[in-house]
């Protein structure tokens, strides 16, 4: 019992994680209706600048971890959602009205660029830091000795999700910059004849979702204490497979997609085998896609004829 | 109504969610003779096509073909390509599905596929280039082009569909219908989007379907010189329910049908009108 | 970057300028500082200024250049650089291109006789040219989005490592039941992902691909792990060894042995493995099956009503081209004599798809010239192989910017009555699935 309140505890930090990443993904399909096959690797670009950032702030002789995290996460935030807005812009933008496969591709080849990028840019050795946020609280002690751990870092984790994602939900639902994403959402040229300025909003679409993914490109440094050119790939695809899981295009959905693939993951690993555990999470997108294509918080989709 | 049936509709009901599209639906298609479903926008008109063909599966109700050699096929049960495949009832769309990509030519040859299918061994012997199969390729060349003719398309049989005029691509969905060898023909507005002159040949062409190839035809329009012209008999829908059927005459005096057109849409109640008149 | 297109020096200048801006705010972190983790563990640092700046001057030129460039061609851009007059002369080149460079193909042996390295290059290029072949069937002709192609691919040569390997099997028994194995993996896959469509069935098949590879990696007992399959056998001429013993073919034929024999040896067989997937392609494409594929790229719903079962089309078109990737994996397994799952990464799906997306989706030469092109422009870069997957990654983008429907814009039809007519792609689907 205690193992399992501790897994549970393991699965929703890294849920959380992928949570952020997701969001991302659901945004964008619902938007522009294509598969930002990048984003994963815009979630690496992230973690590394928060890395870098992290790094030259120590070297200043910094020591308050606040105000370490604090710029550490405005700079990666910045300087990720530029990278997204010009990665649409380059790569998405000039195809957004060409045949279907052409986006689908051109975002294959820049998830490659971004890739080999930051293995050219930053070598392909894995990045390992110290632990910046030590310590915890030690939850519950069973007779046998074992321990349920809540650390310091996983409520960071917890609690930078839940403030990001109520920022995140103002904007959408109380923002008119919320409104137009909806409005993009419905019908793009209906909302460029009422006024709205499509291109802005879509860019604004990447950036936030960048900025989202750095986030979580952060979390996951703190977390685990390392980062690699590579992670993006798989972390990518399992922050996808939350997002469908979720229902596409719902932002609460893929909140609660990537919350179900974090413990899903943690539990398999607990309990199963941890080598099959990225097999677990594609089987499980595979699944759900063909039993619920519309993911649990989705709409139907009715066929027309 | 009386005769030989081949279609017959009973108490069909289908539902989206709580919405209601069709209700309590009972009507039938008499065998070589053209049928028409009519009713305003949203009647429920292309939901009753849907389950005909296939598409929806209705929530209730049961619907009958039988054949010239008195099989009958419960359509309700069977889904999607086997009510074409085995029922042999043939439709065309309202916005016209055609493979716009390849030829008028290729289209029709699509249309055939599952004669094809056989003669090729399942194409393991057409693979091999057996010659029942190139003469059988051949039978379906010569059915695609009699289609052509029959419609006036032949000059066009190597252009792609995809760069047809709209009453030429109407023709064309109507040819390749026609080429599955299908009992019941069902249309899906034929008319719509035609001029004058290519809604009297398409009245002429369906008259031609009917009368020399003993085809029945279900067909929905709005075209009510169409309509009146060429129905054998006419099931009006509204709200998901048959408010009236006879024949043209009967339907062009009955005051429910006019009441029907006249609180839907003025224009297309002057329709009827100008239809009857 | 900028889409706007400047028209005055000093417009050119600011875009130019705006655009370095942007470069250097991107590359400050990621270039200007390199990390690196020492011997101890600990992280260090170090400037890179110089690389920095010559990167953001580099964003500067260039944007000058493109904007010089758009305002020279005009404001539709790159579709310009490809005439009409050329684009119609291409598919006349077309009629004679294919035979020229079949003879030529057929000859390279010949001319390229002492020269191993163009020797093995050739072989790299048609084993691609056969894949992209065998995903054009899926992904050209039917319409589907295949992202895992590669697991055929890997389970082709698995089947032949494994079988040779573990039960001494020859070349030419295993090649076959590769296929027929990768046939059936295709199957398997296909049934449950016939009901999704676009997007999400490449994700699934990218998964399904991902998988494979996985279990492969972890599944040590049988496949060795990330250690692979090695001495894994060569092929035989029908029996005969091609070696140096008295029993080898060298000897047989009396002549002098030379390693040359074999790699000219497996030339022509991927060349007539190749031809095999290129003629079963054409035939098909003409048998009522290929014209279902290509119908259910057009349009599902009128195939459907049409009576066409889509289900047994759809895996009709998977297992196909799946069995054409078995094909394609045995033979790899015999060129190389070693497997290992790292050569069935996402990477070569996406190679192969976007060579048949390059390729002109459905064209079976503009397939032969993307494989070339890609292959050839790959090991341009053989030298910096760190650079090879950002070149090749940049690459994609900017030739899907350029021509999004690849080198050949058109489709030949299948049967005619009077003259076949090429059919401009801009009316050809692209399948919904």
């Amino acid at each position: 019992m205690d193992y399992f309140a501790q897994q549970l505890i393991n699965g929703l930090v890294l849920g959380s994680i992928y949570g952020l990443i997701a969001i991302g993904y659901t945004m964008v399909y619902g938007i522009v209706g294509m598969i930002n096959f990048a984003h994963g690797d815009v979630f690496m670009i992230g973690g590394f600048i928060a890395l870098i950032t992290f790094l030259l702030l120590v070297s200043t002789g910094l020591t308050a971890v606040p105000v370490i995290l604090l710029i550490v996460i405005l700079v990666s935030m910045a300087i990720t959602a530029l990278y997204g807005w010009t990665i649409e812009r380059i790569a998405y933008r000039p195809l957004r009205h060409s045949f279907r496969l052409a986006p689908m591709l051109s975002a294959i080849g820049m998830s490659f660029v971004l890739t080999n990028y930051s293995q050219v840019a930053q070598g392909a050795r894995v990045k390992p830091v110290p632990p910046v946020i030590t310590g915890g609280y030690t939850l519950h002690e069973s007779a046998d000795g074992f321990v349920i751990q809540l650390s310091n870092i996983q409520i960071v984790v917890v609690i930078t999700t839940i403030v990001l994602l109520a920022i995140f939900t103002w904007l959408v639902s109380r923002t008119r910059l919320g409104r137009d994403m909806r409005a993009c959402e419905q019908d793009q040229t209906m909302a460029a004849l009422l006024g709205v300025d499509v291109d802005r909003t879509i860019s604004m679409t990447f950036v936030i979702g960048a900025a989202l993914a750095a986030v979580a490109g952060l979390m996951y440094l703190l977390y685990y204490g390392l980062v690699d050119f590579f992670m993006g790939f798989v972390a990518g695809i399992k922050a996808f497979t939350a997002a469908v899981l979720g229902g596409i295009g719902s932002l609460p959905g893929a909140m609660l997609g990537g919350l179900a693939i974090g413990l899903i993951e943690t539990f398999w690993s607990a309990y199963f085998s941890v080598e099959y555990k990225d097999v677990a999470a594609f089987s499980i997108l595979i699944v759900v896609l063909i039993f619920m294509p519309t993911g649990l918080l989705g709409r139907p989709e009715v066929e027309k004829v | 109504m009386s005769g030989d049936k081949i279609l017959s509709i009973d108490r069909l009901a289908m539902r989206f969610g709580g919405i209601v599209a069709v209700q309590d639906l009972s009507f039938a298609a008499e065998r070589k003779k053209i049928t028409a479903l009519i009713g305003p926008n949203g009647a429920g008109k292309t939901t009753v096509f849907n389950c005909i063909t296939g598409f929806y599966k209705p929530s209730g109700g049961a619907i009958r073909l039988t054949h010239d050699d008195g099989t009958t096929v419960a359509l309700e049960r069977l889904s999607d390509f086997r009510i074409a495949k085995q029922a042999k009832v043939a439709r065309t769309f309202q916005n016209i599905r055609l493979f716009p990509g390849m030829t008028a030519l290729e289209n029709l040859m699509v249309a055939q596929h599952n004669a094809l299918m056989r003669a090729s061994g399942f194409t393991l012997l057409g693979l091999l280039g057996v010659p029942t199969y190139r003469d059988a390729e051949k039978r379906a060349i010569d059915l695609a082009t009699d289609w052509l003719k029959r419609v006036n398309l032949i000059d066009r049989a190597d252009d792609a569909a995809g760069n047809f005029a709209y009453g030429d691509q109407r023709r064309l969905e109507i040819a390749r219908a026609m080429c599955t060898e299908p009992a019941l023909l069902c249309l899906d507005e034929p008319a719509a989007g035609l001029n004058a002159r290519e809604s009297a040949a398409l009245s002429e062409l369906l008259l031609s379907i009917r009368d020399e190839l003993g085809t029945s035809i279900l067909l929905i329009e709005h075209d009510m010189s169409v309509v009146m012209e060429i129905s054998d008999h006419i099931v009006v829908m509204d709200h998901g329910v048959k408010i009236a059927e006879g024949t043209p005459r009967e339907i062009r005096d009955d005051p429910k049908v006019i009441a029907a057109y006249l609180g839907a849409d003025e224009e297309e109640a002057a329709a009827v009108m100008e239809g009857g008149a | 970057m900028t889409a706007k297109p400047a028209t005055g020096t000093t417009s050119i200048l600011k875009t130019a300028f705006v655009n370095a801006l942007i470069a250097l705010v991107l590359f400050s972190l990621m270039v200007g500082i390199r990390t690196e983790a020492g011997a101890s563990g600990q992280l260090t640092y170090w400037t890179r200024f110089g690389e920095l700046a010559s990167l953001v001057a580099a964003v500067f030129g260039g944007s000058i250049v493109i904007e010089l460039l758009r305002q020279w061609i005009g404001p539709t851009g790159a579709e310009k650089l490809v005439p009409p007059a050329v684009q119609s002369g291409m598919s006349f080149i077309g009629r004679y291109l294919a035979p020229a460079l079949l003879i030529f193909t057929l000859l390279v042996p010949v001319i390229f006789y002492n020269q191993r390295y163009i020797l093995d290059l050739a072989i790299l290029v048609l084993t691609y040219v056969m894949l992209g072949w065998g995903l054009n069937v899926v992904v050209g002709l039917a319409g589907l989005l295949d992202l895992g192609y590669v697991a055929f691919y890997a389970v082709g040569a698995y089947s032949y490592g494994l079988l040779a390997t573990n039960f001494g099997w020859s070349f030419w028994i295993c090649l076959p039941l590769a296929g027929i194995l990768a046939a059936f993996w295709g199957v398997l896959l296909g049934f449950p992902v016939l009901r999704l469509r676009g997007d999400y069935l490449a994700i699934v098949t990218l998964a399904f691909g991902e998988i494979i590879r996985l279990v492969i990696i972890n599944w040590q007992e049988l496949t060795g792990g990330p250690n692979g399959v090695s001495g894994i056998p060569r092929p035989s001429f029908f029996g005969i060894p091609l070696d140096n013993s008295d029993d080898g073919l060298a000897a047989k034929l009396g002549i002098e042995y030379s390693p040359t024999h074999r790699i000219i040896f497996l030339f022509y067989l991927i060349l007539a493995l190749a031809l095999l997937t290129n003629w079963a392609t054409i035939r098909l494409r003409r048998l009522p099956i290929g014209r279902a594929w290509e119908a259910l790229r057009e349009d599902e719903v009128a195939c459907r009503a049409l009576g066409i079962n889509t289900t047994t089309t759809k895996l009709t078109a998977f297992a196909t081209g799946a069995m054409f990737g078995g094909f394609a994996g045995a033979f790899f397994a015999t060129r190389q004599g070693f497997i290992s799952p790292e050569s069935f990464t996402f990477q070569e799906s996406a190679l192969v798809l976007a060579i048949v997306v390059l390729g002109g989706m459905g064209s079976q030469l503009g397939v032969a010239l993307a494989a070339l092109a890609m292959i050839g422009g790959f090991e341009l870069f053989r030298g910096l192989e760190t650079y090879r997957m950002l070149v090749f990654g940049m690459s994609m983008v900017l030739i899907m910017i350029w021509r999004p429907r690849g080198l050949v814009g058109h489709r030949a039809p299948t049967v005619y009555l009077t003259k076949a007519k090429a059919i401009s792609s801009d009316l050809v689907k692209e399948g919904h699935g």
